[in-house]
C-alpha cells in the first residue's frame, strides 16, 4: 500500500486521488471487522438498554416502563448479594492468581531437568473443560468422602460440608478458580519473559545486584505490559464464571455463592424474565466499562512499554 | 462419510410419507439407568406405530428441563411435548405454552383412569393440562441392619415427629469428633421447598391457595415446620448441618452415612438394586396428621405443534401411560404408578408380594396433597429454597428466613392476581 513515488513528481490531481482510493481501501479492509463488532458487540449493548426500560406482557407486547426495572433492582436483596459477592470473588482470585502466574513461570523459565513437564503440568487445568474441572472439584469438596475430609479424617478431624456452608463455599470456589486460572496467566508472563533481553540481566550482575534486586527493579516493571493484560483478563474471567456453579452449588446456600453473571442467566433462563435480566446486564456493563476507562485512562500511561 | 450420508438420505426418503416427528423434553431426578428405560420404551412405542418417530431429549434435571423448554419456544423450536414438573402448569399457561387435553381426547372418561391426588395439579380452570407420568410422593427409606445394630425394632419405621428424633439419636454413631453415621436426613438442595411443605402438611398447614395466587410461608405452622427441620440438626444432633444435597444423598444413604432419609419413591428401584443391607420404606412421620405433597413430572403437549402433532402425541402418551407401561415405569424406578389398573395387572401384583416397599407411596396417596404450585413458580422456589437454606446453615433463624421470603414472594405474586 505504500506509495514509493515522491509526492512532488507526480501531479497534484493524482496525489489527491490516490489518498481517495488510500481511504476506500482502508475502509474496506476494516469492514469486516466493523460489522462484527457492530452486530455483537454495540448493536445487542443498545439493545439491551432499551430492552431494559420496557416489559414484554404475555400477549407479547411492550411497554414501556422506564426505570421501574432499575428501582425494582435496588430493593431485590439478590441482586445486592450477587455484587458483594463478586466483588469478594474478585478480590480473592485476581491478585493471587497473577503473583502465582508470575511465580510459576520464573520458575519454569530456568534451566533445569523436566521444565516441559512442570510447565505442562501447571498449563493442564486450563485446557481441561470447564464442566470436567467442577466434577474434580466436587471430588475435594464432598462431605465425609471427599479428598479433603480424607485429609481431615487423618488429624481426626470431622467431615465438613465445604459447599454446604455459607461460609467456606466462596473461598472453596475461589481456590479452585485460582488453581484453574494461575495456569493459564503463567504462559503469557512465560512468553513475555523469554522476550526479555538477556543483556540486562548481565549488566545487572557485572554491577553486582543482588537476583531479588535484579527482579524487582527491571525485570517486574519490563513485565508491566503482561501484567495489565493479564489482569484485565482476570477482572473479565472473574465476572464471567457460571458453568462451574450450576455444576457445584448453583448458587447456593442461600445465595452464598451467587455471582452477578448466574443471577442473570437464572432470571433470564430459569425465571423467563428477560427485561429484568437486560437490567442486571446493564449494570454488568457498566461495571465493566468502569474497569476498561481505568485501564486506558489511568494504568496504560503509567506503563512502560518496550 | 458421504456413504452414511446418502444411507441417511435413503433412510430418511423411506420412512411412511404420513410419519409425524415428535420431540420430546424429559428430566431425571433420580438415580438408576433412567435414560435407558426411556429409549427402551420409546422404541418399543415407535415398532407398535411406525407412523409416529419420537426424539426423547434427556434435558437435566426438573428446572434444567423446564429452561431448556420455555428456552427453545422463545427461540421458536418448541419441542411437541415433554415431561415436566406437574407444578409448572401455571407459568406454562402463563406463557400460551401448552394446550388442555381436553380440546386433543374425545374420550374424557380416559382422565378418570388416573390417581385424583395426581390430576388434581393439572387440573385448572376445570381443564387438564397435563397427564402424570413420573409421579411421587416423598417416603422415609430406613436401614434394617442399623436399626437393629442400635437395638431398635428393624420392622418399625418412626410414626411420628417425636419418635423420629428419639430414634435417630439412636442411631447416631460417633468416632471421636466425626460422626460416622447419622440419624436422618432431609435433602436441602434443589427441592428443599418440596420438604419443607411435607413438614407443613404434617403440621397441618397448606401452603399455598388453589388458585396459584398466594403462600404462607409465615403461617405459624410453617414456621413450625421448618422450627422442627433445624432442631435435628442444631439441637437435637441427629443430621448433619449446612445444606444436605439431593443428589448424593441417596449415596449417603447407601453407604451408610445415615440410618434413615426423606427421599422421592423414584428413587427406590436405584436404591433396591444398590443397597448392601435389608431396608424398609415408610411413609413419612406425622406430627398433626401423616402427610406428603405429591411430586413429580407430566407430560405436557405445547400449543405449537400442528394438530398431526398433537395428535402423535395424546397417542404417544396414552401408550406410555397405560396400565402395563405403567406399571413397568414404576418397577424400573419406583414412581408410583399412575393408575390403579396399574396395580392389578399381574406383572405389578407379584413384583409387590416379593417386594411390599413398592406400594407404601402409592398408599400414602390417600394422606397426600398437591405439591406447592402457584403462578411464578420458578421464583416462588427459589425464596422457599433460599430460606430453608439460609436456616439449615444457621445464617438466619426460620421465622426471619420465611418472613423475608414471604415479602418477597407476595411481591412477585402481586402481579399474577
Amino acid at each position: 500500500m505504500t506509495n514509493l513515488a515522491t509526492p512532488s513528481l507526480i501531479p497534484e490531481r493524482r496525489a489527491r486521488s490516490q489518498a481517495w482510493w488510500n481511504a476506500v481501501n482502508a475502509w474496506l479492509l476494516l469492514l469486516p471487522a466493523a460489522v462484527l463488532l457492530v452486530a455483537f458487540t454495540h448493536w445487542p449493548i443498545l439493545a439491551t438498554i432499551r430492552h431494559s426500560l420496557f416489559i414484554t406482557k404475555r400477549n407479547g407486547n411492550e411497554v414501556f416502563v422506564g426505570a421501574d426495572s432499575y428501582q425494582a433492582m435496588g430493593g431485590d436483596p439478590i441482586f445486592w448479594k450477587a455484587l458483594v459477592n463478586n466483588f469478594w470473588f474478585a478480590l480473592g482470585t485476581i491478585p493471587t492468581s497473577i503473583a502465582l502466574a508470575l511465580i510459576m513461570a520464573v520458575w519454569v523459565n530456568r534451566n533445569m531437568r523436566g521444565r516441559g513437564f512442570l510447565r505442562l503440568a501447571y498449563f493442564t487445568p486450563t485446557v481441561l473443560p470447564m464442566i470436567a474441572v467442577a466434577n474434580i472439584w466436587l471430588f475435594f469438596y464432598t462431605p465425609d468422602y471427599g479428598a479433603l475430609d480424607q485429609l481431615r479424617g487423618l488429624f481426626g478431624l470431622g467431615g465438613w460440608n465445604w459447599l454446604g456452608d455459607p461460609s467456606t463455599v466462596m473461598g472453596c470456589l475461589i481456590v479452585m478458580v485460582i488453581w484453574k486460572e494461575a495456569g493459564f496467566f503463567m504462559i503469557f508472563y512465560l512468553a513475555a519473559l523469554q522476550q526479555l533481553s538477556p543483556d540486562l540481566d548481565e549488566a545487572a550482575s557485572i554491577e553486582g545486584a543482588s537476583r531479588w534486586y535484579t527482579f524487582r527493579r527491571i525485570t517486574f516493571p519490563l513485565l508491566m505490559p503482561t501484567t495489565l493484560f493479564v489482569a484485565i483478563n482476570a477482572v473479565i474471567n472473574s465476572f464471567k464464571l457460571v458453568d462451574h456453579l450450576v455444576i457445584m452449588t448453583k448458587g447456593g446456600p442461600n445465595n452464598a455463592s451467587t455471582l452477578l453473571l448466574y443471577y442473570i442467566y437464572e432470571v433470564a433462563f430459569t425465571f423467563q424474565d428477560s427485561s429484568y435480566a437486560a437490567t442486571l446486564t446493564v449494570v454488568l456493563l457498566m461495571l465493566l466499562s468502569a474497569i476498561a476507562l481505568i485501564k486506558f485512562g489511568y494504568l496504560d500511561r503509567r506503563i512502560h512499554y518496550q | 462419510m458421504l456413504m452414511v450420508a446418502a444411507l441417511a438420505v435413503l433412510s430418511m426418503g423411506a420412512r411412511p410419507a404420513a410419519a409425524v416427528d415428535l420431540t420430546m423434553y424429559y428430566p431425571v431426578a433420580v438415580g438408576g439407568p433412567v435414560t435407558k428405560i426411556i429409549d427402551d420404551m420409546v422404541s418399543r412405542f415407535e415398532k407398535d406405530n411406525p407412523d409416529v418417530k419420537v426424539t426423547a431429549v434427556y434435558a437435566g434435571n426438573y428446572t434444567d428441563t423446564m429452561t431448556k423448554a420455555m428456552t427453545a419456544m422463545k427461540g421458536g423450536q418448541p419441542p411437541q411435548l415433554s415431561v415436566l414438573l406437574s407444578t409448572d402448569v401455571f407459568t406454562l399457561m402463563d406463557e400460551n405454552a401448552i394446550v388442555p387435553f381436553d380440546d386433543l381426547v374425545s374420550d374424557k372418561a380416559w382422565f378418570k383412569e388416573f390417581y385424583a391426588a395426581f390430576m388434581a395439579n393439572g387440573q385448572v380452570d376445570g381443564k387438564t393440562w397435563s397427564i402424570p407420568f413420573q409421579r411421587s410422593t416423598i417416603v422415609l427409606y430406613w436401614n434394617k441392619d442399623a436399626f437393629k445394630e442400635a437395638g431398635l425394632d428393624p420392622e418399625k419405621a418412626p410414626a411420628s415427629w417425636d419418635e423420629m428424633v428419639e430414634m435417630s439419636k439412636k442411631l447416631v454413631k460417633k468416632d471421636g469428633a466425626n460422626t460416622t453415621r447419622w440419624g436422618v436426613e432431609i435433602p436441602t438442595t434443589g427441592y428443599g421447598y418440596w420438604m419443607l411443605q411435607a413438614l407443613a402438611i404434617e403440621n397441618g398447614q397448606k401452603m399455598m391457595n388453589e388458585a396459584g395466587t398466594e403462600v404462607y410461608l409465615t403461617a405459624p405452622k410453617t414456621v413450625g415446620a421448618l422450627d422442627y427441620w433445624v432442631d435435628l440438626s442444631r439441637k437435637h444432633n441427629v443430621m448433619p448441618t449446612g445444606s444436605i444435597d439431593w443428589a448424593t444423598l441417596r449415596t449417603d444413604f447407601l453407604e451408610g452415612k445415615t440410618a434413615m432419609m426423606w427421599h422421592t419413591t423414584g428413587n427406590l428401584t436405584a436404591v433396591k438394586d444398590a443397597a448392601k443391607f435389608q431396608f424398609g420404606v415408610a411413609m413419612l412421620p406425622a406430627k398433626e396428621r401423616r402427610g406428603s405433597p405429591t411430586g413429580g413430572g407430566s407430560f405436557y403437549i405445547f400449543k405449537s405443534a400442528s394438530p398431526e402433532q398433537q395428535k402423535a402425541a395424546v397417542k404417544f402418551i396414552q401408550w406410555m401411560a397405560a396400565p402395563e407401561r405403567a406399571a413397568e415405569w414404576s418397577m424400573k424406578t419406583g414412581y408410583v404408578a399412575v393408575s390403579p389398573a396399574a396395580y392389578k395387572t399381574k406383572a405389578m401384583e407379584d413384583y409387590a408380594k416379593g417386594f411390599p416397599q413398592a406400594t407404601v407411596a402409592r398408599d400414602q396417596l390417600e394422606h397426600a396433597v398437591p405439591e406447592l404450585s402457584v403462578h411464578e413458580n420458578g421464583r416462588i422456589y427459589k425464596f422457599v429454597n433460599d430460606a430453608v437454606q439460609a436456616a439449615v446453615t444457621g445464617s438466619q433463624k426460620p421465622q426471619e428466613a420465611l418472613a423475608a421470603a414471604q415479602a418477597q414472594s407476595d411481591r412477585v405474586l402481586r402481579a399474577a392476581k
